[in-house]
């Protein structure tokens, strides 16, 4: 395993079995992908929005289609992926119900990663100076964060029970390390393994 | 590292023939023809597992001579840019074949070629042909080369379509595919400027039912024709930044004489291209993109299964094959469960792009050519 990867791409590769079809949803310069692929000989697929990611992905050799989330997933088939990953992109994600149950429709799991808006950080920040939170996990300021959702662990648990979502794992992340305790309040970021 | 990319320097185009009576190629509208010649030009050394072989299938107007130069010209060929040694397709690792479809008129059989029963040019005796007659012919020249699996094959436009009919119609044959700027089928607004473009040559009074050559060639319809050909290769907003309203003299000459330098080079490049194309090639091609359909569950037979990786590449600007029609082969691939990648490039030069967008096309080209060759480990 890679010592270099971050946290979230680290846990994300060892949840995922060997071999497995993987599909992320927003994958960036495709790193996770790219990990899944050399450590777990997954059969990777991207999709993302950006065009200079695109070309990074191509050049690690990676398949990836140049599009959104909201709209990418209605040609697959059933049940097509073993994994479709939304790590760090369901916070940008505007038809949240329709992207979920899609990626819960051409995947048997999902692997959801987000920041956790109620971080004892956040909460200082609203509580203590009333100022939109700006954490490790959520560095942008207001008027230039790519998120338009803001949801905490709590919020993501209420939300799957609503769903009727099967929570298979879920993961709580720290600065360097994983959290135990109190996560919904010290976790950083959160990954969810899910099922429909 | 950045490798110097270099011209391959002087190439020599060369010829298959097959087809000879009786074993005519037998075509899809149930006519046949032979013998069949092709022009055809490689670049680069075949491996000996003959597992490097990229097939390069070109555009309307393209030719065999896809890059490097003849002798005695000033300019290479038309996709020099990405063929070469350390380009796109790097002649250093691939061997690189380009050859002219048939019904062209660049050295391959075609309506301006000599019909053996009479001993003058087909004309309009030229049997109606398709792209996947095209593609037929292709794979013999490839069976001759005794290149049983190609690495690729790739190209833009009217080449696009011929990569989709390669994998259509060989799927174990092709490795991967790269349609550049194409479709799976042509729209009626597609078939529509190809018809004018047709009724152009047709209604100059020198087409002549197709018998012109031993007179004067129908000049002025086919430059008609390729004129408007061009406007659709353009964009609104190149043509603003290649030529705004200038004019060509400082004032309006206040008679239909080119006032404009927009007119001055469709004029320009109508009269350069009659010297160079055969009217009647130009209706029988444009007539085989009308034709071709490879459209839904067509471009992968149900009951067949495919291993061709595909990287689809369209231009946000090209409005003649917009982007939705890429889109629209990829949907096909994701329900078939292919290996696909798509870019819309961010390109101002509409369809030309895909002969202009040189940087944008090698970066995409180049690695996902050496995924597919060597897999991961080499990609990083």
């Amino acid at each position: 395993m890679s010592q270099h990867a971050s946290l979230d791409y680290r846990i994300i590769t060892e949840i995922v079995e060997p071999g497995s079809k993987v599909l992320d949803l927003g994958c960036g310069n495709g790193e996770l992908l790219y990990l899944l692929a050399k450590e777990k000989s997954a059969v990777v697929q991207g999709i993302e929005l950006s065009d200079e990611a695109i070309y990074q992905c191509v050049e690690k050799g990676l398949s990836v289609f140049h599009s959104d989330i909201d709209s990418g997933l209605t040609e697959y088939p059933d049940k097509s992926f073993d994994y479709v990953v939304l790590n760090q992109s369901l916070q940008e994600v505007k038809k949240i119900d329709f992207v979920m149950d899609e990626a819960l429709r051409v995947g048997k799991k999902a692997v959801i990663g987000f920041s956790n808006f109620a971080h004892i950080q956040a909460r200082f920040m609203m509580f203590f100076r009333g100022k939109a939170p700006i954490t490790k996990s959520l560095p942008y300021r207001w008027f230039d964060t790519p998120n338009v959702r803001f949801l905490s662990i709590s919020d993501f648990k209420d939300y799957c029970a609503v769903k009727g979502f099967k929570i298979l794992q879920v993961r709580y992340l720290g600065k360097e390390k994983e959290v135990r305790l109190w996560p919904n309040l010290l976790a950083l970021n959160a990954i969810f393994v899910i099922q429909k | 590292m950045t490798l110097k990319s270099e011209s391959i320097g002087l190439v020599k185009q060369q010829y298959f023939t097959f087809a000879e009576p009786p074993n005519e190629l037998k075509l899809d509208s149930g006519k046949t023809l032979g013998p069949i010649t092709i022009a055809y030009e490689t670049y680069g050394e075949l491996n000996a597992d003959k597992s490097n072989a990229i097939l390069v299938v070109h555009a309307l107007s393209g030719d065999a001579h896809a890059a490097g130069f003849h002798e005695g010209d000033k300019n290479p060929g038309w996709w020099d840019d990405l063929i070469g040694p350390n380009k796109a397709l790097d002649t250093g690792r691939y061997f690189v074949i380009c050859s002219n479809i048939i019904g062209g008129c660049k050295g391959s059989t075609g309506p301006s070629s000599i019909n053996p029963k009479t001993g003058k040019p087909y004309a309009l005796d030229f049997p109606i042909i398709t792209i996947g007659d095209m593609v037929r012919a292709q794979k013999h020249l490839i069976d001759y080369l005794g290149i049983r699996k190609l690495l690729c094959v790739v190209g833009g436009s009217v080449g696009g379509m011929q990569v989709l009919q390669w994998v259509a119609s060989y799927p174990k044959s092709v490795q991967s595919a790269i349609p550049i700027a194409t479709a799976a089928k042509h729209s009626p607004q597609q078939i529509a400027f190809d018809e004018v473009g047709r009724q152009a040559v047709m209604a100059d009074p020198a087409w002549n039912q197709g018998n012109y050559y031993d007179s004067s060639k129908p000049e002025r319809g086919l430059a008609v024709a390729r004129m408007i050909g061009h406007i659709t290769y353009m964009s609104d907003k190149s043509m603003e930044e290649k030529f705004s309203r200038k004019l060509k003299d400082k004032d309006y000459s206040f008679k239909f004489t080119t006032d404009f330098e927009v007119e001055g080079y469709l004029r320009y490049r109508g009269d350069n291209f009659v010297k160079r194309f055969d009217a009647n090639s130009y209706l029988y091609i444009t007539k085989a993109m009308d034709y071709f359909d490879l459209s839904g569950a067509k471009l992968i037979p149900k009951d067949k299964s495919i291993d061709v990786r595909f990287l689809v590449i369209s231009f946000k600007s090209d409005w003649l094959y917009p982007s939705y029609q890429s889109q629209d082969i990829v949907r096909q691939l994701k329900i078939r469960g292919v290996d696909a990648t798509y870019c819309e490039i961010n390109s101002t030069y509409g369809h030309d792009a895909f002969l202009l967008e040189v940087e944008e096309e090698t970066r995409l080209i180049k690695h996902f050519l050496k995924k597919t060759f060597h897999g991961y480990n080499i990609a990083r």
